[in-house]
């Protein structure tokens, strides 16, 4: 037993020897995520601060002087054109110079102070819908404190019903928050997986894995050997997109580090039995490469990262059970914003132990089965 | 051209034998293709698997949104607005009687909301100025606030309706009347598919000829070549032409995938799509192309490849995310991106039509782009040779 665990350990040397003692490939494991992190931390969200739009306004008055002034003072609209004509909105929108026309009727003005209700047109570049639903909620919001006030000012009701919105976890709802903590296993997953899926492909290819395999190392300890290494240089770069979340974008960390720790372990644990499984198909190191990309590209996207899970159609939902990557960016999320515990989180972490127990114990199958 | 062709010993540079040479080089990598199975899965099938299971799995719509409803009184106003809820196609409400309850749901992620709905409701309605409390997992934000914008349509409607049967006071003020042009049904897939090509291609283009001039390299077949009278740029050219083919296949069964089975419209015209995906192609081949012949390495090309397409065409191109609302540092970076522009041009000619003044400068940035590449390559390959 002993002995096995110092040959595993030394195995484990050479290989992280191997890896890093190059200085571009040292790089190469260490600056990408750091530099994702950071640059798509600031790409990486669905929240507006610019927002060009163009008003068409028939009315002239004060009244809608005040509601545009509203979305001119808000710092996130953009004026850019004061229209003459409807016929030239579909100019302004089409070639993208707007993404919003704001439309204020002639009667607007004498309708409000006759007490009457009065509508304005809101019309959206529906080219990207989401961004143009999210700016017309914007709108919508600004609108709203134009009632508030006006009605104050004039004597209207207060209005039957108002709501009054909290958001939990994320207080200002901002999609950063969000984003970079499920960043922490997704820019981990892209090179833990092909590192190990290439270091058995290469030494295969090389023919150096034959001579590995006349040493008295036994089949389960080259595995394990070429396991850790990964591990740990994928718990080096999720500990760095950690660091950034935290000291660059200074997102408060509201769980425990031990229990965030236990998860990438069961996560890294699968991703790297998954890239042994890969190593133990493939029989070159374009298989090797090819096949983990096949594998990284539908667990990044189909990740719940960007887009939400539940909006997935059901036989996608269920082939995401086989995604490490989504248990891992939901635990990273919980543990990071909301503080979850391990109580909280069993339904995250007994997928991810299976898929490693899965995923490792058919590799190691396979290795030995393949050596005799 | 007429000048050279007085020295007999530059007559390997008329036009003619360049283009036989190119000839010869187009046939023999194109049967490299056909016999080499993993270049069709890469250029053919991989498009579509990828086009399938993203087009089916990405969306941003949000429906039969699990919330709790909590009563505290079971007065009529306070049924009636629940039972809006429970008629909305974007909620899938439980009705619950205490609020610690319906925390706990929300704590578990059993619901994304809770909608309170205080013990005096009835009695405010009536006097004006009722209070509909709103608490949402602020997780994701951009779920969170498509979900508060229903709620206040679901609240907005019945309190329309209470106004119109004068039970309670005035209406509002202005009321919004909005519309979402090129997409009035608001269904995100109609902007997804067409980014979702962009991706695909970026990623089929970079590959193909990063993984086959990096193997090429490798073997050292690519010296040998380098010794006969080819040139290299008729190597490139003789590389590019049977993988842009076998890209652009891929790109019409994108298309086809596009329209007839997520229902994108075309508004635009077909030849504009064309010429502008074949435009994209080149580049996409291009960077492959630099990539390898800068690193000479499968390992390392197609990871940089990787790194280098599909990631920022999926962060940085305007796809999912606005660019607009970037900061200005990361705004610049995106317009060295190749994927940005082409994203512009897919989502116009899909889903606005042929819109002259989105199309040409962003098919002239692209045109431009395919010629650098194309120089840069050449430069390069030249340099590693001396």
């Amino acid at each position: 037993m002993q002995g096995a665990i110092l040959r595993i350990l030394a195995l484990t040397r050479k290989e992280l020897l191997a890896v890093l003692k190059d200085p571009r490939s040292r790089m190469s494991l260490l600056i990408p995520p750091i530099v994702q992190a950071l640059l798509f931390g600031y790409a990486a969200t669905y929240d507006l601060n610019h927002v060009t739009y163009a008003a068409l306004d028939q009315d002239h008055t004060a009244a809608s002087r005040q509601l545009l002034a509203g979305l001119d003072g808000s710092g996130v609209f953009e004026r850019v054109a004061n229209l003459q004509r409807a016929a030239d909105i579909g100019t302004w929108i089409d070639a993208r110079r707007a993404l919003l026309i704001v439309q204020i009727d002639s009667q607007f003005e004498r309708r409000l102070l006759s007490g009457k209700s009065a509508d304005i047109q809101l019309i959206a570049d529906g080219r990207n819908s989401n961004t143009a639903g999210t700016a017309m909620g914007y709108v919508t919001s600004i609108v709203q404190q134009f009632n508030s006030s006006w009605g104050h000012d004039h004597g209207w009701a207060a209005p039957a019903v108002q709501i009054v919105t909290r958001a939990w976890y994320n207080p200002n709802l901002e999609t950063r928050w969000f984003m970079i903590p499920g960043m922490i296993g997704t820019l981990t997953l892209i090179q833990t997986l092909m590192l190990t899926a290439m270091s058995v492909a290469r030494e295969r290819e090389q023919g150096t894995f034959d001579q590995l395999l006349v040493t008295p190392f036994r089949p389960f300890e080259i595995m394990a050997g070429k396991a850790l290494p990964s591990m740990v240089v994928g718990a080096i770069q999720a500990t760095g997109v950690l660091l950034v979340a935290q000291l660059w974008f200074r997102i408060p960390f509201a769980g425990s580090y031990v229990v965030l720790y236990v998860g990438l372990l069961l996560f890294l644990l699968a991703a790297v039995g998954i890239g042994l499984l890969v190593s133990a198909v493939s029989a070159t190191m374009q298989q090797a490469m090819l096949y983990s990309m096949l594998l990284i590209m539908p667990f990044s996207l189909l990740s719940g990262l960007t887009t939400p899970l539940s909006s997935m159609p059901i036989a996608v939902q269920y082939l995401t059970a086989i995604n490490p990557l989504r248990y891992a960016i939901d635990i990273t999320r919980r543990v990071y914003l909301e503080g979850a515990g391990l109580d909280l989180l069993t339904a995250d972490l007994w997928p991810l132990a299976l898929l490693a127990a899965l995923t490792l114990g058919a590799s190691s199958w396979m290795f030995s089965h393949r050596m005799q | 051209m007429n000048t050279q062709r007085v020295a007999p010993a530059a007559s390997s540079n008329t036009w003619a034998m360049k283009l036989r040479r190119v000839r010869a080089l187009v046939i023999k990598e194109t049967r490299q293709v056909v016999r080499d199975p993993s270049s069709i899965a890469i250029g053919a099938v991989l498009p579509l698997i990828l086009i399938l299971l993203f087009g089916y799995g990405l969306s941003l719509d949000v429906k039969n949104v699990p919330i709790a409803v909590v009563i505290e009184y079971p007065g009529p106003e306070a049924i009636e607005l629940a039972a809006g809820f429970q008629l909305s196609p974007y909620f899938h409400p439980t009705v619950t009687r205490s609020m610690p309850s319906a925390q706990d749901l929300l704590l578990t992620h059993l619901v994304d909301g809770i909608v309170r709905i205080p013990a005096d409701f009835s009695r405010r309605v009536a006097a004006g100025g009722a209070d509909v409390q709103l608490i949402v997992h602020g997780g994701d934000a951009n779920r969170a606030r498509i979900i508060e914008g229903y709620v206040q349509g679901v609240v907005g409607t019945w309190s329309a309706r209470l106004a119109a049967q004068g039970r309670s006071g005035q209406a509002q003020p202005v009321n919004v009347q909005s519309r979402l042009w090129f997409n009035e049904a608001n269904d995100s897939s109609y902007f997804l598919v067409p980014g979702l090509i962009v991706l695909v291609m970026t990623l089929i283009g970079g590959l193909l000829t990063a993984m086959v001039m990096a193997r090429e390299w490798e073997r050292g077949t690519l010296e040998s070549l380098l010794v006969t009278p080819v040139r290299s740029e008729e190597i490139l050219l003789g590389k590019t032409l049977p993988y842009f083919a076998l890209a652009l296949v891929g790109f019409l069964l994108c298309v086809l995938s596009a329209k007839f089975l997520f229902h994108v419209p075309l508004r635009g015209s077909i030849w504009v799509l064309l010429g502008a995906s074949m435009l994209y192609v080149l580049v996409a081949l291009g960077i492959g192309l630099l990539i390898s012949s800068w690193v000479k390495n499968q390992l390392v090309a197609s990871q940089l490849t990787m790194l280098a397409t599909f990631m920022p065409a999926f962060m940085l191109s305007g796809f999912l995310f606005d660019l607009r609302s970037m900061p200005t540092a990361v705004r610049l970076i995106t317009y060295a991106l190749p994927a940005r522009y082409y994203v512009a041009l897919l989502q116009s000619v899909f889903l606005a039509g042929n819109v002259w003044s989105v199309i040409v400068p962003n098919t002239l940035v692209l045109a431009a782009m395919a010629a650098m590449l194309a120089l840069a390559s050449r430069l390069v390959m030249h340099k590693t040779l001396e």
